[in-house]
């Protein structure tokens, strides 16, 4: 058998999973995608293993571990997205934007100086800052301004 | 002890009593009067014993090293010889006097302990230039003088003529004294030493290689400390300061330094005419410039001050003509009857509340309201007039003979060729200059004492209501006991012209009957035409009332003082003269009045020769600073704002947009990398 | 092996350059579930109904378990069945439920993401693909010989010469258990208070199990 073809479709599979990391909208498709990513890696792993005859069978080694490492990333995966969805109500990556700068503006950015334009984004409000992460120990609660964030998105 | 710990003591004990006065000035106040007092006072016991013990025999020298210094060793060094030891005298007896007239005419001053404390510093620096027998450690005690000068003449900082002068006073000096360190880096440089010791003897070898640059920049420094032209301009500016600081400064020991340090180095001017030329020049320049302009002054000590360069020009007429002997007679005799007439000043302001001569012509009874200083002013300026049998005669006689022992031709005492132009130059504006010092000296006197019109001011009814038939308090005794201390040497210093010689270079220094004649009669002539003018302008006196008078009798002295130094420009538009018609001087200078009272606009040259270049070339500066360069800080900033801004807009806080970026380069990178191999393998 | 897959590594080496205009009945094979595979995750990413996607991503990787066993590598097709389409889909689905993921179309299932997206994805298509046709146009695989993926030679592989990195894989599954059942906690001394949505939260990291006992 040509290896290309193996080669050719691992490739597509993985440009298919490119396309669905980058595009997806829902963390859990996106983790699919990334499951579509690991598959096209296997696949290459197990033809090439074949196509060189190895006689410690690596390739074939590696990818029962990669499926392994795949089932616990899955795990994490989902862990992580069930509590960003416990805490925000959503799973949609493209709203999770606490490390966004704020907006700034060019004639802040060109006046001689803005001494409150860093802190008027996230330090504005701080006060409802409080309650927001009192249930899950796992979040960055010690950075008040990013928690203060949090919640403002969470309430948008 | 040996004589020369005893001198070591000297200037440290001064020191020592400047540091413990700034120490424990706020937190002891009552330690500070004696700090000031006692440590001047056994200073002056010691220079009189270290006096006694060398009794003008062979220089003692001592010197330590500390570390070496490099190529040119800077010693520890003393050197003691007659004009050494006797020079030491004068200071610490002028200081003493300082010292005890400032506890009763800065009794009150909250800055006190400071002021104190500073003149302590200054008469130790004083001390130090006069013992130091390294130019290194001279230029220390030089600089440390400089720098309490500016901020004893800036002592009533409120005043914005005292800090105006005080700021003037310190860069006139300095830029006296950066030719003067360069001086003394090519004296050392070409003597190979900085011991006055080894450059004197490098001297008499020949081995100075240029001794006319050498000494033109050395004068630069000794006109600027000690007040001759062009540097004079200072001098009577820091007549802001109290009277005692001008006194003790300006008048009997900083402005003495220059002229001491070329008595010390003479053979280093002696060995080049044309150094003497431009010496003997300048103080005849400085002596009859100064001489009218002080015929012209309003203000009693700015007068005094202008006599002060005058008398310095005397001394460094005598050192043109080589003979440091009368030089140092002079300044001696000088010092003593200065601090006097400067002191009494001083008394005489209080009394009248005013400093303007004008305003005490218009009182009657200063005389008799303040004897003390009435008489020995009087003993004062008759010295300063130069008239038999005073202090003043005897030691300018010894310049006058001098000047004429080298304009006739004969072998001078330092050993050099004199030129003989340099004796003439003297001699003549020497005789010149004894005429306008007595007339100023007259007029001071007339004006001062002689005044007719309302009472003194403090004996004013109009100013003591309710207590017009008290007795004025009198001034002080620790004011006016100085004066008659220092009335004794002023009167009969003289009679030591016979003995002096075995202290200085041993030639005489007594009269001789031309230079004599000459010199009273010029004197006495110009004494009587003052009188006379005096007589003629003082019935204008009582039509053109003037004066303003601030009058604190009870307060401390130096508050009358201040305020009159404050009220003079506003009260008379001017802070040297005032319009004041029944002032002989006026009528006897004639069209040169007004120039005179200006001192010559000299400042007025000064300011269109360097401060109004400097200033424009500063805001030229200041505007290339601004539009320029700051221009090039401003771009930097905003261009890196900018830059911030657009990378800031790229933090979306999307992952996705992220990775894809993240992945997009790695896409490209593979594929440059591809291309590359395929390129490198093809070629 | 499938007797086609014999049949095929027999004649292989007969084939001294084989063109890919007369495939062998193994690469026909091969091509046909290699589309499917493909197609299948093509519409995974693609889909706006989202359990769609979770099942089109069975066929996708049931179809790279066939192509397993057609490149001879018996066992890893089981595993990959056993595991991914038996328990990776399954927790995916779960989480689905669990963060209320819409049934049927959803309409803003791809981000604002997608042309840059796209363009990312074709460029490095365009370029993995140029290389790899480039370097492997006329590599040849031979699937015959003594079998390389059977359940014994992994077997024999892996505790032969592959018992460290495999005992250190498992304990990497312990800290990914820990990690998962850490992270699902509603709070830090949360010991049992009965909360249904907490319950079932927890089956997420339970759910890694099977990975870890294969």
């Amino acid at each position: 058998m040509h290896l290309a073809y193996p080669a050719v479709l691992a490739v597509l599979l993985f440009c298919t999973g490119l396309y669905g990391v980058l595009a997806r909208r829902n963390a859990i498709l996106v983790l699919m995608s990334v499951e579509l990513m690991l598959n096209a890696v296997n696949l290459n792993l197990v033809a090439f293993d074949v196509w060189l005859r190895d006689t410690l069978h690596a390739g074939q080694a590696l990818t029962l571990f990669t499926i392994a490492i795949a089932a616990a990333e899955i795990g994490i995966g989902l862990a992580i997205v069930l509590m960003v969805h416990r805490n925000r109500d959503t799973s949609d990556v493209d709203r999770l934007r606490d490390t966004a700068e704020p907006r700034p503006r060019l004639s802040a950015a060109l006046g001689p100086t803005d001494p409150g334009a860093d802190a008027s984004g996230s330090g504005a409000d701080d006060p409802e800052a409080d309650d927001s992460d009192a249930d899950d120990p796992d979040s960055d609660s010690s950075d008040p301004g990013r928690a203060a964030g949090e919640k403002a998105e969470a309430t948008a | 002890m040996t004589t020369t710990t005893l001198a070591v003591l000297v200037p440290l004990l001064p020191f020592l009593a400047a540091a413990g006065g700034l120490l424990l000035g706020r937190t002891a106040p009552g330690f500070v009067r004696p700090l000031a007092v006692v440590p001047t006072l056994a200073t002056l016991g010691l220079t009189v014993l270290v006096a006694v013990r060398q009794g003008g025999g062979a220089a003692i020298d001592a010197a330590t090293r500390l570390t070496p210094t490099g190529s040119v060793p800077i010693d520890l060094a003393l050197h003691l010889d007659g004009f050494a030891v006797l020079t030491a005298v004068l200071v610490a007896l002028v200081a003493c006097c300082v010292q005890i007239y400032s506890t009763a005419y800065l009794r009150d001053d909250p800055r006190y302990p400071s002021y104190a404390a500073l003149v302590s510093l200054f008469t130790s620096a004083m001390l130090l230039v006069v013992y130091s027998g390294d130019l290194m450690v001279l230029l220390v005690g030089w600089e440390v003088m400089g720098i309490c000068s500016y901020f004893l003449v800036g002592h009533y900082w409120e005043t914005p003529e005292a800090r105006a002068a005080s700021l003037k006073a310190f860069l006139v000096t300095k830029l006296g004294d950066v030719p003067f360190l360069i001086g003394l880096f090519a004296l050392a440089a070409d003597a190979g030493t900085f011991r006055i010791t080894g450059v004197l003897d490098a001297v008499a070898q020949g081995r100075l290689d240029h001794p006319t640059v050498v000494a033109l920049l050395l004068l630069a420094g000794v006109a600027g400390k000690s007040a001759q032209f062009p540097l004079h301009t200072w001098l009577p500016d820091a007549m802001a300061g109290p009277t005692p600081v001008s006194a003790l400064i300006h008048a009997a020991t900083m402005v003495a330094a220059g002229v001491y340090v070329v008595a010390r180095l003479l053979p280093v001017f002696a060995a080049s005419a044309a150094a003497l030329t431009v010496l003997a020049v300048l103080a005849a320049i400085t002596m009859v410039g100064s001489g009218i302009a002080a015929l012209a002054q309003d203000d009693i000590k700015r007068v005094l001050a202008y006599s002060t360069i005058g008398q310095l020009g005397y001394m460094t007429g005598a050192l043109a003509v080589g003979d440091r002997g009368a030089a140092l007679f002079h300044l001696l005799a000088h010092g003593a009857f200065k601090a006097l007439l400067f002191l009494g000043a001083g008394v005489v302001i209080h009394a009248a509340g005013t400093n303007s001569l004008a305003a005490m012509s218009r009182m009657r009874g200063l005389n008799r309201r303040i004897p003390d200083a009435y008489w020995t002013m009087t003993i004062a300026l008759l010295a300063l007039a130069a008239l038999p049998p005073f202090a003043g005669f005897f030691s300018k006689e010894a310049v006058l003979v001098a000047a004429e022992h080298t304009a006739l031709g004969e072998p001078s005492a330092a050993g050099g060729q004199i030129p003989v132009g340099a004796g003439w130059i003297v001699l003549v504006s020497g005789l010149l200059t004894a005429l306008l010092t007595a007339a100023y000296a007259t007029r001071l006197w007339l004006l001062a004492f002689r005044g007719d019109g309302a009472e003194a001011a403090d004996l004013h009814p109009a100013l003591r209501p309710g207590r017009a038939e008290e007795a004025p308090a009198r001034q002080p005794l620790a004011m006016t006991a100085v004066l008659w201390v220092l009335a004794v040497p002023s009167l009969a210093f003289g009679l030591a012209a016979p003995f002096l010689p075995d202290w200085f270079d041993g030639h005489r220094l007594t009269p001789t009957l031309t230079t004599a004649v000459l010199s009273t009669g010029v004197a006495l002539v110009g004494a009587l035409v003052t009188y006379a003018t005096w007589r003629h302008t003082t019935a204008l006196a009582a039509r053109t009332p003037l004066g303003a008078v601030a009058a604190h009798p009870e307060a401390e002295p130096a508050v009358s003082e201040a305020e009159a130094i404050a009220s003079h420009t506003p009260a008379y538009g001017d802070i040297a003269a005032a319009p004041d018609p029944a002032d002989p001087g006026r009528l006897l200078l004639g069209p040169l009045h007004r120039p005179a009272a200006a001192g010559f606009h000299l400042d007025a040259v000064y300011s269109a020769l360097f401060v109004r270049p400097v200033r424009a070339a500063a805001s030229l500066v200041a505007f290339l600073d601004r539009e320029v360069v700051e221009s090039y800080v401003r771009g930097a900033g905003a261009g890196s704002r900018l830059l911030g801004w657009t990378v800031r807009r790229a933090q979306t806080g999307n992952v996705q947009t992220y990775l894809s970026v993240l992945l997009a380069g790695s896409t490209v990178l593979a594929v440059a990398a591809v291309v590359l191999a395929h390129v490198n393998a093809g070629s | 092996m499938t007797p086609l897959a014999t049949a095929t590594a027999a004649t292989a080496p007969a084939a001294t350059a084989p063109g890919f205009l007369s495939p062998t009945g193994v690469e026909i094979a091969f091509l046909l579930v290699g589309a499917v595979t493909l197609g299948a995750a093509v519409i995974t990413v693609t889909t706006r109904q989202l359990v769609h996607a979770a099942l089109w991503l069975v066929v996708a990787l049931g179809g790279l378990a066939v192509e397993y066993l057609l490149l001879t590598a018996e066992f890893i097709a089981w595993v990959q069945v056993l595991i991914y389409v038996g328990s990776v889909v399954v927790l995916l689905l779960f989480g689905l439920m669990l963060t209320r993921a819409p049934i049927g179309r959803s309409p803003d299932a791809d981000s604002g993401n997608r042309p840059v997206a796209l363009a990312v994805a074709a460029a490095a298509a365009a370029a993995l693909l140029w290389v790899v046709v480039d370097a492997f146009r006329t590599t040849w695989i031979d699937l015959g010989g003594p079998a390389q993926g059977s359940t014994r030679v992994s077997g024999e592989i892996l505790f032969r010469h592959w018992v460290l990195p495999f005992e250190a894989l498992s304990v990497l599954l312990l800290a990914a258990l820990v990690g998962a059942i850490v992270l699902s906690r509603r709070n830090g001394d949360g010991d049992g208070d009965g909360d249904d949505a907490k319950d079932l939260k927890r089956q997420g990291p339970h759910r890694t199990a099977p990975g870890k006992d294969r």
